[in-house]
């Protein structure tokens, strides 16, 4: 797995698609790199120009449910952020985190705070620089390994052309 | 050895592998659906892959339902692309105006009964109501399943929710799926299927259960699923000429959870902003003002739904002032049928803007979008903050019934007295 060196950037409980990405403005672009400009625009309106490429997104249970737009994982990472930590995700955006090669975390997150320095050195278990704490994700199933290890769905598909077990 | 759920047995049925709860699997897909919301995307992806050609044009379906009318160059851009692709490859493209992506392909016969059915777009899960597995993927699986005709899944546990008795009068499919919602949570049921069980399954109509399936992702859930029943073949009769084998869970089979719904015992339910799960007794919602009443969407734009509003807003005198009344129907079929019994011509003779079959106001990419402050109330199955294009209006979901009685009074109002 990667590593990793981040500031922690705190949200709650049921983040939804819609407030990671307005759906409104996907109409006009889909390009990251414009949207990222409008990254969690209704939550905290600073937030898109504070990021830090590096960041690391904590929040609560159930990030990422409402719609599967993939814009809300592809904006993310146009904003340099490579991984999010949340107690659990929706299983539609967890399935685009993995396919676009954005690290999607399962473990506790009640102990971190903003601005908290989480560093892992790719073997898996996360370490918070201020608490001294180590968190150690859930395991992720072979095939969702697998397809990361590629770098994504994208290259899994061109190498394999098909799904194997 | 314990017996198997409906999506166990599907999933075994789809994959050729013995597929149990947790078992990673990968299953041929009987049909894919891709919105103006998605597909745009899963094309970059497919051609990123490597795509020259798709697998199976004829399991694909594109639908334009998110920007019904396209107002800006880049969404017209957007059809134009998904319009080139299809007609390159041979792919069913259903226009602008045709209808919502999921409620075509209901009403095309191509969710069936043991079949599985993918979309680039949450609500997939609605086709469940017709004993199918389906689910929602997004784009880059969509171009994955374009390329290869399959796609991997884990079996899901599945929570068992067993129906009984009959609804009462002014009590509506919406009103169970909303006190479900709000008994499991919104991620109650991550990762798992809901399988819909019970004697009261057989008093629910097809467009009921349709309600149902809907909200099934508000959960959390990957699929929303029911036993078929005569209901299920009579819907299907008219619409697919193609054979189908309905799948039943066994006596015997595992569940991680069973709940228990008395039908006859529900009364009206609301989901109060910004949560879909923050759901009360519409009764304690009562005299709540709202400026701004939503007819339509996946969940509650069906023939049914418009009926039950109108009958309402008639016992109550029509809109009341200061409101405004935003009908869609969801497919071209159900405006059609609105038209030829009158309910259109009614909904329009209450003041109603009739805004052409999609997904409307619903998720604020085209259609009606709310002022500021202002407080809907909708059939819908969302109400996140911004949701219909305004993060500064609130939104409240009701069933049709309940949200044209709002409309009667300016005010939540349980549709019950003013039906008296």
């Amino acid at each position: 797995m990667t590593a990793l060196r981040g500031r922690a950037r705190l949200f709650g409980d049921d983040v939804n698609t819609d407030s990671i990405i307005s759906s409104t403005r996907k109409r006009e672009s889909l390009d990251p790199a414009v949207l990222r400009q409008f990254l969690f625009e209704h939550v905290d309106p600073t937030f898109a120009a504070s990021v830090q490429p590096g960041d690391i997104l904590v929040a609560g249970k159930n990030f990422g449910c409402g719609s599967a737009m993939e814009v809300a994982v592809t904006t993310v990472l146009g904003a340099g952020i490579p991984a999010v930590m949340a107690r659990s995700f929706s299983r539609t955006y967890y399935r685009n985190a993995i396919n676009n090669g954005l690290l999607p975390l399962v473990c506790e997150t009640d102990g971190i705070r903003e601005g908290d320095i989480l560093i892992s050195d790719g073997t898996g278990a996360i370490r918070n620089e201020r608490s001294g704490e180590t968190l150690i994700p859930e395991p992720l199933p072979p095939i969702m390994l697998a397809i990361l290890r590629a770098g994504g769905l994208v290259p899994y598909m061109r190498q394999n052309g098909d799904f194997k077990l | 050895m314990a017996g198997r759920t409906i999506s166990e047995k599907i999933l075994a049925r789809k994959s050729g592998q013995d597929a149990h709860a947790g078992d990673l699997v990968v299953c041929e897909v009987d049909c894919a659906l891709g919105t103006d919301g998605s597909v745009p995307m899963a094309l970059d992806y497919f051609k990123a892959m490597g795509g020259e050609n798709v697998r199976d044009a004829a399991r694909l379906v594109f639908a334009l339902d998110h920007y019904v009318p396209p107002t800006s160059p880049q969404t017209i851009a957007l059809h134009r692309v998904m319009r080139d692709f299809a007609k390159r490859f041979s792919v069913t493209l259903h226009e602008a105006g045709e209808g919502i992506g999921h409620q075509l392909i209901v009403e095309t016969g191509r969710a069936l009964p043991g079949g599985l059915v993918v979309g680039a777009d949450s609500h997939a899960v609605t086709y469940g109501a017709l004993n199918c597995f389906a689910t929602g993927i997004g784009s880059s699986d969509l171009a994955a399943v374009m390329l290869c005709g399959r796609i991997w899944l884990r079996v899901p546990d599945s929570i068992r929710v067993v129906l009984t008795g009959q609804l009462p009068g002014g009590v509506y499919a919406k009103d169970i799926a909303l006190a479900l919602a709000g008994m499991l949570g919104a991620d109650g049921a991550a990762y798992q299927a809901l399988e819909f069980a019970g004697p009261g399954v057989a008093t629910l109509t097809l467009e009921d259960r349709l309600v149902l399936s809907n909200l099934a992702v508000e959960m959390g859930a990957k699929t929303g699923i029911f036993p078929a029943d005569a209901e299920t073949v009579a819907y299907l009769q008219d619409r697919t000429g193609q054979a189908f084998e309905p799948v039943a869970a066994d006596p015997d089979a595992h569940y991680s959870q069973t709940v228990e719904i008395a039908l006859d015992a529900l009364t009206p339910r609301i989901a109060l902003p910004h949560l879909v799960d923050q759901v009360v007794a519409l009764e304690d919602a009562a005299g709540t003002p709202v400026q701004m009443v939503y007819l339509g969407t996946c969940t509650g734009g069906r023939l049914r739904d418009f009926h039950q509003a109108l009958a309402v807003l008639e016992a109550g005198g029509g809109v009341a002032p200061g409101v405004q009344l935003v009908v869609t129907p969801a497919s071209r079929e159900v405006r059609d049928a609105m038209t030829a019994d009158g309910t259109l011509d009614a909904l329009v003779g209450f003041g109603a803007t009739v805004v052409e079959p999609g997904c409307g106001s619903c998720c604020g990419t085209c259609g009606v979008i709310p002022g500021d402050g202002v407080s809907v109330i909708s059939t819908a199955n969302r109400n996140f903050k911004g949701r219909m294009g305004n993060a500064k209006a609130s939104i409240y979901l009701a069933s049709p019934a309940a949200c044209a009685a709002a409309a009667t009074r300016g005010a939540v109002t349980d549709p019950r007295e003013v039906s008296r």
